[in-house]
């Protein structure tokens, strides 16, 4: 006979990923289970590591701007933003009005364009197909805003120390404010799909539940600590841009579990709609970039007539600006979270160092704190709630 | 020897004339499935082989059939191919007592629906065959699942059918249709047909049952080291299932063969024809709630099958029982 020992308890332990469907991306997961009950998860993350911010300290600051689009690829405008904010406080630099509408206006589209992103593949990894579908159909058209104003569907490099690179193309305001009458139609849609949806909520109320202590010990931010019943947004509590001039509300959950966080960023949606409308309404006329050609270029058409105006060209593509030397953390309210940037400037041309703080980060350390005890098929869930993308995690 | 072959050969021919337009069937069930939720998804689905991408699913056959059958090396391979041959070939021999019309059919046995009811518990053992033999994780974990899953709810289908043949007084399928002349058992077992079509989803493993294959979980379920011809055989296993269960419940709630009214213009559509548009109707609620409706964890799924739907299939069996004593609505007088 084998004798048992009830300490000697034999787990299971099961391989979850690189290469499985429901990991977002890149996520190898260790379970340890006890039949279907997860007793410890281990993440092991690095597998999209690209070594960004030691690119970005040998790049200068306009050629580091696009690897911040390839950080959290579902959100790149935000994290140029973060970017481009913590270079123009180094430089002491205001930039013009209509500049920090176009880029409000372009943040709150990136905000719709990862929750769209989120909550559908949420959706999907609890086994609702058509959601995702229906999301992808309007990600289709934000990402089409994304390309007339920036040239690229993701990549944008739109947000620029300065300003914006162009001016918003003749009839695309128009565009935006049809798509943001028609959207919550939509959000209704995905509503009557998702919401009261027994199964949905079967497989997600009481799932991976933080309260507001933990939540704020673990480090998050954004949309997971707001489902978690507390009430900190940097877009509200320290308004950069032009924030304080909207109306707009911060929703916040009650459990802090995967529904409240599925909740929290529906209703995000619809104040991101909000916001678009009264941005669209409000913007002024003006220049979208300061009038320095020492940090931004000079017009084409004037190159070929002035000859500073060549010399500049070529300077800032070649050699760049010199920042002044000095430190910055500068945040903005990426759709994720709090995402920083820690830039050290030593009075070059490039950054002496630029950490990146990526909200996803602290949601994952978090991951197998909150699968403790669940089941199998909840990892999917908790996983699609806390809205990891890799490209961010790794860097 | 010859009088025997002679016998055997018109059998045969039977076997043939239904085996091949069901494979038809389930063909194009997969192009059916796959325009049906696109439309719901907003999407055109396959438009691209033969007219309306109508050639699909034989494109998708032959890519199936001229890749490699991968084994995995530390499975134990006659095993491993055993499993998908024991789906595939019980959700096709099922079909033996199954009556189209009236007398076409190819067994008039009367236990045909005991029959029906062995066969598709014998479902499960392809599934865990091929769970154990992979010898991996994830199929174990599928396996395992879809064990426990389908004889769950076999119980509450077996209870559901005793309510049926308390009314009916038969076991014999044409019998059974026979006896919903004047009122399909739809109407009056209502609650049992809901019962048994959703107990249908969970058995052939359809969304939102479908966790011996989650995606989100377990990739592919019990099929994740299959390939090849061997997987489509797995496929076309579940896809048959799928059709059986909806004839099933065709035959038992909705009348098979029968018009709705007994009046000029429906009685002018041949059988088969109203048995058919049944069957699709049932196969399209399939569809339906795939596209619709997240799936169930696993401990839920026990939950509703054993505390919900058990009890109340089994105070429905007394309730029916007690009526028919009641109101002495016995026919057939076996008893």
């Amino acid at each position: 006979m084998i004798k048992q020992d009830a300490s000697e308890k034999q787990s299971f332990t099961l391989n979850f990923g690189p290469q499985h469907p429901a990991t977002h991306g890149v996520l190898r997961l260790i379970l340890e289970m006890d039949g279907e009950v997860v007793e410890r998860a281990d993440p092991h993350i690095g597998l999209l590591h690209r070594g960004t911010e030691k690119l970005i300290e040998y790049k200068t600051y306009l050629q580091a701007i696009p690897y911040f689009d390839r950080l959290d690829y579902v959100s790149p405008m935000s994290q140029e933003h973060a970017f481009a904010l913590a270079v123009e406080k180094l430089l002491g630099l205001e930039i013009p009005e209509r500049a920090k509408y176009i880029r409000v206006l372009f943040c709150e589209i990136t905000r719709i364009l990862n929750h769209l992103l989120n909550i559908t593949t949420m959706a999907i990894d609890v086994g609702a197909m058509t959601p995702l579908l229906w999301g992808f159909e309007e990600r289709e058209i934000l990402m089409g805003f994304y390309e007339r104003v920036s040239g690229a569907r993701m990549h944008a490099n739109y947000f620029r120390p300065g300003g914006v690179n162009k001016d918003l193309p003749s009839d695309l305001a128009e565009d935006i404010l049809a798509f943001a009458n028609r959207f919550p139609k939509v959000i209704d849609d995905l509503e009557g799909l998702l919401t009261e949806n027994r199964i949905f909520k079967q497989r997600t109320v009481n799932i991976g539940t933080m309260t507001a202590e933990q939540a704020l010990d673990w480090g998050f931010t954004g949309p997971m600590l707001r489902a978690s019943n507390v009430a900190w947004d940097l877009r509200r509590n320290q308004p950069y841009e032009v924030y304080d001039q909207f109306d707009f509300f911060i929703p916040v959950g009650k459990n802090g579990d995967c529904y409240d966080r599925y909740l929290v960023r529906m209703e995000e949606m619809r104040q991101s709609v909000r916001i678009i409308i009264q941005c669209l309404e409000k913007m002024p006329a003006g220049p979208v970039k300061v009038h320095d050609y020492k940090i931004v270029p000079p017009p084409r058409t004037e190159m070929k007539t002035s000859m500073e105006a060549l010399i500049h060209h070529f300077k800032l593509y070649t050699e760049g600006y010199h920042v002044p030397a000095g430190e910055t953390y500068t945040v903005v309210e990426a759709p994720k979270g709090e995402f920083g940037v820690y830039l050290v400037s030593d009075g070059s041309n490039m950054p002496y160092r630029c950490k990146i703080r990526a909200p996803s980060f602290a949601f994952m350390q978090a991951f197998d704190f909150m699968t403790k005890g669940h089941m199998l098929a909840d990892v999917p869930s908790i996983i699609g709630s806390l809205d990891i993308v890799f490209g961010e995690i790794d860097r | 020897m010859i009088e025997s072959i002679l016998y055997l050969l018109p059998l045969i021919g039977y076997v043939l004339l239904i085996i091949v337009p069901l494979l038809l069937v389930i063909a194009y069930l997969t192009y059916v499935e796959r325009k049906v939720i696109a439309a719901m998804q907003l999407r055109i689905g396959p438009n691209v082989v033969g007219w309306f991408g109508l050639l699909q699913p034989f494109a998708d056959g032959l890519k199936l059939l001229h890749k490699e059958t991968i084994i995995p090396t530390r499975s134990n391979p006659i095993i491993f191919l055993c499993a998908p041959l024991v789906t595939f070939s019980l959700s096709l021999s099922a079909w033996a007592v199954i009556p189209f019309a009236p007398g076409v059919v190819i067994s008039n046995i009367n236990v045909g629906i005991l029959y029906l009811f062995a066969i598709s518990s014998l479902g499960v053992y392809g599934i865990i065959i091929a769970g154990w033999a992979s010898n991996s994780k994830y199929p174990f974990l599928g396996a395992l699942r879809s064990a426990a899953q389908m004889v769950s709810y076999e119980v509450s289908i077996g209870l559901v059918i005793i309510v049926i043949l308390l009314s009916s007084g038969s076991m014999n399928l044409t019998d059974i249709v026979e006896a919903q002349k004047s009122m399909w058992y739809v109407v009056p077992h209502l609650p049992m047909a809901v019962i048994f079509m959703i107990s249908a989803l969970a058995e052939t493993n359809r969304s939102p049952f479908d966790l011996p294959e989650a995606e989100a979980e377990l990739v592919a379920g019990y099929n994740v080291e299959y390939s090849a011809i061997i997987f489509a055989l797995f496929f076309l296993g579940e896809y048959g299932n799928m059709i059986l269960m909806s004839a099933i419940g065709a035959l038992l709630f909705l009348g098979g063969w029968l018009p709705p009214f007994h009046v000029i213009p429906f009685t002018w559509i041949p059988g088969f024809i109203w048995f058919a548009l049944k069957v699709s109707f049932l196969l399209f609620i399939f569809l339906w709630v795939r596209a619709t409706f997240p799936r169930f964890r696993y401990d839920q799924l026990m939950r509703l099958g054993w505390k919900v739907f058990l009890p109340f299939t089994l105070g429905w069996v007394v309730l029916t029982g007690f009526v028919m004593v009641a109101f002495n609505l016995f026919s057939g007088g076996q008893g």
